[in-house]
């Protein structure tokens, strides 16, 4: 059994409460944290080598020792729980049933960050936890974690919950802050980038709801501890929101040593392929990141079992690799169509493109056009190309990763399965009834020395 | 004791200069002038904030600066990327950069209606120039182009979104020159449009100066709507006193007939001094001004022409941004053709030549 550090607790009973998660061990981290130096707080996080857990697996030490501290400015904390990747759902398992741990570890990296005012902008579709999580602040409050003067140590904090508007580009870090400030969710142009002029053009940081979470366990543990779970540079335990065709979709806690294979085929985690159907391809972590065909999911390309931990899951680049990502794990089975499936994704981009910068704002649309085509039966080959060729001007030329987000699952389809969209152009009758199936992508590869 | 202004040095396609600190990679360019400037759809540099969306800039930097000497791992937006000292910037002899920029331009085409046989604004038009450098012949395109219906902004301006490429440029103009903003930009992404929250007029004094930030022709003044083309009507560089604005214009004319306004602007195609309503909409006999003279238009669209007098060419800079080297030629005319021949001084013959010139130099060689 897989050691749990954010979701142990999740399940006993009324642990939403102040009183029950006080009761388990609760809030220990902020008495411990408030007696030592902000400072040391920051240099235990960078030791416990804790990385983003919203997607790009920045070093969360790092970008915290990035903060501008002028004086006389105020600085700000902003928790990013707008999780609308399409397969995650991770930090709303976490917010929904231990939404303390959240609050916990926001008082303790508030602390550590300087901030007085901290705010949680949420996605506007998840209206049911903020009433919880204004219920956890409130109870915090009464407590004497939040507000003026917290355990008697002159640091005063107040929690705000945002709700969003329902927007996938307010989850980028610029837009969610000029959301927040109330103005149109456009993702400003870096440099400069929060840490320097955020929020109100003060210094800001922005985290991952989980990655939040974890600064308690960081905190309770040590930094050191905490970084001899796991594997190389990806310590720690990590939430994958598993869905898709498997037994037993839901949200895990792993700890990153596991093997993906492990991973889909336990009884502990995924418990296998849905219908005892055989898998297809999965997209290791989240919509956005590169899809990979089953026998490049479970084996590098050197002929080497693929791990859930960062470093694994893109060994060997965009070519043979893909990403961690933000941990939504989407298996496809056999009767799945990549084809399809790639549609789908693009009409998602297409849809949540803030329209701010022309390659994202005509190129999304263009690629769906294109995808709608094929997947209809009424391509021709150079499409093919041509979706290449698109996706490969968007990607790197806009303003936020928005447009990188919508050109790697199209160019990651293409690369692994394009016979299967070649298909869909020879058969144009014949791909509106049937699938192109398994296919050869769960073979064996052929390892080059 | 005077502080002494920090000059920083760059670098930009093998030109290098000193710029003071705080100039973009886009405004050094520009002091340089000529073939290295990257071209501008959306930034303005008298609109504060405008800038980064275009893409149409984007450049290589293949050399950070000089403490911090790795390359930038992406394209940046020239125009709102700052210089640093020792940076070395890749413009036109970078191909990924073109490449990029073909795509840009291919992008902010899809869903343009290339309506230039009856759009006001060509002749004038940025996208034109845009799509005439650095364009394909034709399109890649095969679906239906998204349009909008045309809307009437107020008694003097009408949108048509359809021709809109989103820069941005008119929300700043309203933020910044006049006092009330209640155009803005609603929905997102392909569907994003300039609008007003719902159907209002824009009623403002200085608010026609969007009709001149506008680099296509999407917001058009009604007052000049169909009247003529660009190119057959003559600028002239007039003035009047006037109590809210500069008063300094440029007048249309065609003969006598004054048949448009704008404000005066400089070879980048922005806007010198914004000018009030009264004088652009209001205004249109010559009676009205004064005066100055003829127009001097550096910017390379038709209205250049070679038609007036003064006109300033672009800087050469082709053969210093490639180290000295010339520029291919596809087929020296001068192998083929003895007509061109480089040798025949033609200024020195009498009258206009012919055959027997060349028959004469051909004798004696």
């Amino acid at each position: 059994m897989a050691r749990k550090l954010l979701l142990e607790k999740a399940h006993v009973e009324g642990i939403r409460h102040f009183d029950v998660y006080r009761r388990e061990g609760g809030y220990a981290a902020v008495e411990k944290a408030l007696k030592m130096d902000p400072a040391a707080i920051v240099e235990e996080v960078k030791k416990s080598g804790l990385r983003g857990r919203g997607g790009a697996g920045f070093a969360t030490g790092l970008k915290w020792s990035f903060l501008a501290k002028p004086e006389g400015v105020p600085r700000y904390l902003v928790c990013n729980a707008d999780e609308s990747e399409p397969g995650t759902f991770k930090d709303r398992y976490l917010m929904e049933f231990i939404p303390h741990l959240l609050i916990e570890g926001l008082i303790v990296s508030s602390f550590a960050l300087g901030s007085n005012r901290t705010y949680i902008y949420i996605r506007g579709e998840y209206a049911w936890i903020v009433g919880i999580l204004e219920q956890a602040i409130a109870e915090a409050k009464q407590n004497g974690f939040l507000g003026k003067n917290i355990l008697g140590t002159g640091f005063d904090l107040e929690i705000y919950v945002q709700r969003g508007a329902g927007a996938y580009i307010c989850g980028e870090e610029t837009a969610l802050i000029e959301s927040l400030e109330g103005k149109r969710g456009n993702p400003r142009i870096k440099p400069p980038f929060p840490a320097i002029k955020g929020l109100w053009d003060c210094p800001t940081v922005v985290n991952n709801v989980e990655t939040l979470a974890a600064v308690v366990p960081i905190m309770n543990l040590g930094g050191e501890e905490y970084a001899k779970i796991g594997v190389g540079r990806s310590t720690g335990t990590k939430l994958i929101s598993a869905c898709g065709n498997i037994n037993k979709p839901g949200v895990y806690e792993i700890d990153m040593t596991i093997s993906v294979e492990e991973f889909i085929y336990s009884d502990e985690y995924c418990g296998g392929i849905a219908n005892g159907k055989k898998l297809k391809a999965c997209i290791p972590g989240g919509s956005s990141v590169p899809i990979l065909p089953a026998n490049l999911l479970l084996k590098t390309a050197k002929g080497e079992t693929r791990y859930m931990n960062y470093e694994s899951l893109s060994d060997g680049g965009f070519a043979t690799g893909s990403m961690m990502g933000s941990g939504g794990f989407i298996v496809l089975d056999e009767d799945q169509c990549i084809v399809r499936h790639t549609l789908t994704l693009a009409r998602f981009y297409r849809h949540e493109s803030c329209g701010q910068c022309s390659p994202c704002r005509e190129g999304t649309g263009w690629m769906e056009k294109i995808l709608h085509k094929i997947e209809s039966g009424k391509g021709a080959m150079s499409d093919i190309d041509l979706l290449w060729d698109i996706q490969r001007k968007i990607e790197g030329n806009t303003i936020c990763p928005l447009g990188d987000a919508a050109a790697w699952p199209v160019a990651a389809a293409i690369r692994h399965f394009r016979d299967e969209f070649e298909w869909h152009v020879n058969n144009p009758s014949l791909c509106l009834t049937q699938n192109y199936g398994l296919a050869h992508y769960a073979d064996e590869l052929s390892v080059v020395a | 004791m005077a502080e002494e202004i920090k000059k920083l040095k760059v670098t930009i396609d093998n030109i290098t200069l000193e710029v003071p600190q705080g100039t973009t990679i886009l405004q050094a360019a520009r002091m340089i002038g000529g073939d290295v400037v990257p071209p501008a759809m959306c930034y303005y540099s008298k609109l504060q904030g405008s800038g980064g969306k275009c893409r149409t800039c984007l450049v290589e930097v293949s050399k950070g600066s000089e403490a911090d000497p790795r390359p930038m791992p992406k394209l940046v937006a020239s125009c709102r990327t700052g210089v640093m000292d020792g940076m070395e910037v890749k413009n036109i002899t970078s191909p990924k950069v073109i490449d990029a920029r073909n795509g840009v331009v291919e992008f902010l085409l899809l869903n343009h209606p290339l309506d230039c046989p009856i759009c006001d604004q060509a002749g004038e038009c940025h996208l034109q120039d845009l799509g005439y450098e650095h364009g394909k012949e034709a399109t890649r395109y095969e679906f239906k182009r998204r349009t909008f219906d045309k809307h009437d902004l107020g008694p003097y301006i009408q949108l048509h979104m359809t021709r809109c490429i989103l820069c941005y440029r008119c929300v700043f103009t309203a933020d910044q020159v006049s006092n009330k903003r209640v155009h803005g930009v609603l929905s997102r992404g392909d569907h994003a449009e300039i609008a007003t929250y719902i159907e209002k007029s824009l009623d403002n004094d200085f608010i026609g100066n969007v009709i001149d930030v506008c680099p296509v022709g999407a917001l058009t003044d009604k007052t000049f709507r169909f009247k003529n083309r660009v190119w057959f009507t003559k600028p002239v560089n007039a003035h009047r006193d006037c109590k809210c604005c500069s008063g300094k214009v440029t007048l249309w004319q065609r003969g006598e007939e004054v048949l448009r306004v704008t404000a005066r602007k400089n070879q980048w195609g922005e806007v010198e001094k914004w000018i009030c309503n009264e004088c652009r909409f209001e205004k249109k006999k010559v009676s009205d001004w004064v005066i100055e003279g003829p127009t001097h238009v550096n910017r390379h669209s038709v209205i250049s022409q070679g038609h007036y007098e003064k006109m300033k060419k672009p800087t050469e800079t082709f053969s210093k941004v490639h180290d000295g080297r010339k520029p291919k030629l596809l087929m020296d005319i001068h192998s083929v053709s003895e007509v061109n021949d480089p040798s025949i001084d033609l200024s020195a013959i009498n009258g206009p030549a012919t055959s027997k010139v060349f028959e004469h130099s051909k004798k004696q060689s």
